[in-house]
């Protein structure tokens, strides 16, 4: 099963992959990006639905060709950072802060406050999303070559209708689907889960974008298939050097597909670095609570895996302070007030006032 | 999608067969005796016997049931017990008439439901998408009758623009026609369309939160033209069995209108042989009635196939 998933050679692109813009005629208030290769440079972001406020100054950069993963529990924020990036937020959450995107041809846009009109240039081109469901994320009435062929007749990256067909075949191909052309054929209900989301993939990855986000993509198939869907988004990726924001709550997918991580939790990032040093050596209790969580190897001494105590609180129910401090057992009253971020930057750095220290963190009990 | 096809067929052929037994039935439960009614109250015994031999009404009812439903197929659906004329002639020019004013009724609904329905649903967190909700409500309340009477006293009474009633054949003055043919067609259509309006709204508000709109506008469509290309098509799968059922109503329902503006229809005829009882045309007109009624539902089934891939493999 090794499809090659790397970007199609220029020829069959044509003309259509020149830039949209030179530098030249780049509006001069463009956003100056101190860092070059950022594709993905959000600041500040807020997200607010009348009084209540769904997340909380979200730092994040995704670079291109790297791959930044995003974690935490359901409802800690995660999916609404990736709808607020697309601008497909619903209109009664109201952004404000900075989500700066670089498009493949070196454009700049700024996503908040953005017209429909230039989110719609931006999306399924420069930066294109991978949704959790592919039982539904597909038009039920349409057939799937044609879905994967609109993507690119939207923006204009291939000359005509029949190259976009011939395309689509191509692309169904490289995401593996047997005999790619009898699939574009086919209607969503015809295929399994498994095809459906390689379906989706050929979408996301047609118009070759500077940035992929993925919303829990594997969750919803079989084991089997998980592992095999996401070799593909990761070589097709890599194969197009774009930027890849990948949520899920599973832990072990980030380790084998991130080289970055940030925890979020109560519409907040709470930790953020290096996989390796994230997993290995977690600063934030929350962070801790969440692999004590998923490591199989350490159980209590019933033989049960740890857990955080509670639940997550519904939106706008968090405390006010360290979001996390009513479900920590190293809650104190220092906690009431927001902890700072301690760190060299938003790439690297966590939140809270009684962190795990080195000693704790090879110890025995991650509560 | 053939297997499919032949099912539909199949249902239509079980249905019509029954309801020819049924509509028969109900005629022959109804007391009375057709001869005796049409010949009235001093008739001798020796006429009524005469003319009960003449319709063949002294045969058994297996066999007269079997005449009249060979008769249907042949489209001979036999004599006026009253004027003796030939009943098929009657119902082709009066079914001409109902059909031509339910479809332009139908398109007027349409034309109402699908733009107004679509922007209630896209606003329907906004002013203007209720205020629109509030007045199709109102449309939905207003029985066509009263519609067809408040058109007629404000254009054709008082405004004097348009006539009050009548019928003229297309080809005989294709502009009278129309003027006459467009008061009945609005107040059948706006009443109609009012309540289409409200299922196109439900309808386009359930694929609105449709995850594959999503994909759409995350492919890079607009809104609307996510709806428009991804939207409509699903919608239509709820819309079009309102609409089935509707054409059929419409069909019945126009009966009423027929009379508030003197049109020659099928309602009409039918109102008429009740009023003469005569029953053989009553049964005739029912039964034209209920043939169109699931040729409309076997036209809806056949669309349904069109619209959702899903319904022709039979899977999910």
């Amino acid at each position: 099963m090794s499809m090659p998933v790397g970007p199609v050679p220029a020829a069959s692109q044509g003309s259509a992959i020149a830039p949209r813009d030179t530098p030249a005629d780049r509006p001069a208030d463009a956003p100056d990006f101190p860092v070059p290769d950022d594709v993905l440079r959000v600041d500040g972001l807020h997200v607010r639905v009348g009084e209540l406020e769904l997340l909380s100054d979200v730092d994040l950069t995704v670079r291109r060709g790297e791959r930044v993963g995003l974690i935490g529990e359901s409802g800690s924020g995660k999916s609404l950072t990736a709808l607020s990036i697309m601008g497909l937020l619903a209109e009664s959450l109201v952004p404000s802060g900075s989500i700066a995107v670089t498009g493949q041809d070196g454009r700049h846009t700024q996503v908040v406050g953005a017209a429909e009109r230039d989110l719609a240039a931006l999306r399924g081109r420069d930066v294109t999303m991978i949704f959790q469901e592919p039982m539904t994320a597909l038009n039920p009435t349409m057939r799937v070559g044609a879905q994967v062929a609109e993507v690119m007749r939207i923006h204009r990256t291939v000359p005509d209708r029949h190259t976009a067909a011939a395309r689509a075949v191509e692309l169904l191909d490289r995401v593996g689907l047997p005999d790619p052309a009898e699939a574009a054929r086919a209607y969503p209900h015809q295929l399994s889960g498994g095809q459906r989301q390689r379906v989706v993939v050929a979408m996301a990855l047609a118009n070759d974008p500077a940035l992929l986000i993925c919303d829990e993509p594997t969750t919803a198939l079989d084991v089997t298939v998980q592992a095999l869907v996401l070799d593909l988004i990761v070589r097709g990726v890599e194969a197009r050097n774009a930027g890849m924001l990948f949520i899920t709550h599973d832990l072990a997918v980030v380790a084998s597909v991130c080289e970055r991580v940030l925890v979020m939790y109560g519409g907040r990032v709470v930790e953020a670095g290096d996989v390796q040093q994230v997993f290995t050596r977690p600063r934030h209790r929350y962070t801790r609570g969440l692999i004590g969580a998923s490591d199989l190897d350490l159980t209590r001494d019933d033989g049960r895996l740890y857990t955080i105590q509670g639940s997550v609180p519904s939106a706008g129910r968090f405390p006010h302070g360290c979001v996390f401090r009513n479900r920590c057992i190293h809650a104190t009253t220092e906690c009431e007030s927001l902890p700072r971020w301690e760190g060299t930057g938003p790439e690297d750095g966590f939140a809270c006032w009684h962190p795990v220290r080195v000693q704790d963190s090879q110890g025995v009990d991650p509560s | 999608m053939l297997l499919r096809l032949a099912e539909r067929t199949v249902i239509l052929l079980v249905s019509l067969a029954v309801s020819s037994l049924l509509v028969f039935g109900f005629m022959v439960l109804l007391p009375g005796d057709p001869a005796r009614v049409a010949l009235g109250v001093n008739a001798t015994e020796a006429d009524v016997a005469t003319l009960r031999r003449e319709y063949g009404l002294d045969r058994p009812l297996a066999a007269q049931f079997l005449d009249w439903v060979s008769g249907l197929l042949r489209f001979d659906l036999g004599k006026s017990y009253i004027s003796k004329a030939e009943i098929a002639p009657q119902i082709a020019d009066r079914l001409q008439v109902s059909l031509i004013l339910v479809a332009v009724s139908m398109l007027v609904a349409l034309l109402i439901a699908v733009p107004f329905g679509t922007f209630m649903a896209v606003h329907h967190q906004r002013p203007a998408g209720l205020v629109l909700s509030a007045i199709s409500q109102i449309g939905v309340a207003v029985p066509a009758f009263l519609a067809g009477i408040l058109l007629i006293t404000v254009f054709a009474v008082q405004l004097g623009w348009l006539p009050a009633g009548g019928w003229t054949p297309p080809a005989y003055d294709p502009r009278l026609f129309l003027t006459q043919l467009l008061l009945p067609a609005l107040s059948l259509g706006l009443v109609q369309g009012a309540v289409l309006t409200r299922y196109v709204r439900s309808a386009v508000l359930d694929v609105l939160r449709e995850d594959f709109l999503r994909t759409a506008r995350a492919k890079g469509l607009t809104p609307m033209r996510a709806l428009a290309r991804h939207g409509l098509r699903n919608a239509a799968v709820p819309v079009v069995t309102v609409l089935g059922l509707q054409l059929a109503t419409l069909l019945v329902g126009a009966v009423v209108i027929e009379r508030v503006f003197v049109i020659p229809g099928l309602g009409s005829l039918l109102l008429d042989a009740v009023g003469n009882r005569d029953l053989i045309v009553v049964q005739d007109v029912v039964m034209v009635l209920v043939v169109a009624v699931l040729v409309t539902n076997f036209v809806v089934d056949l669309l349904y196939l069109g619209i959702d891939p899903r319904l022709r493999t039979g899977t999910r």
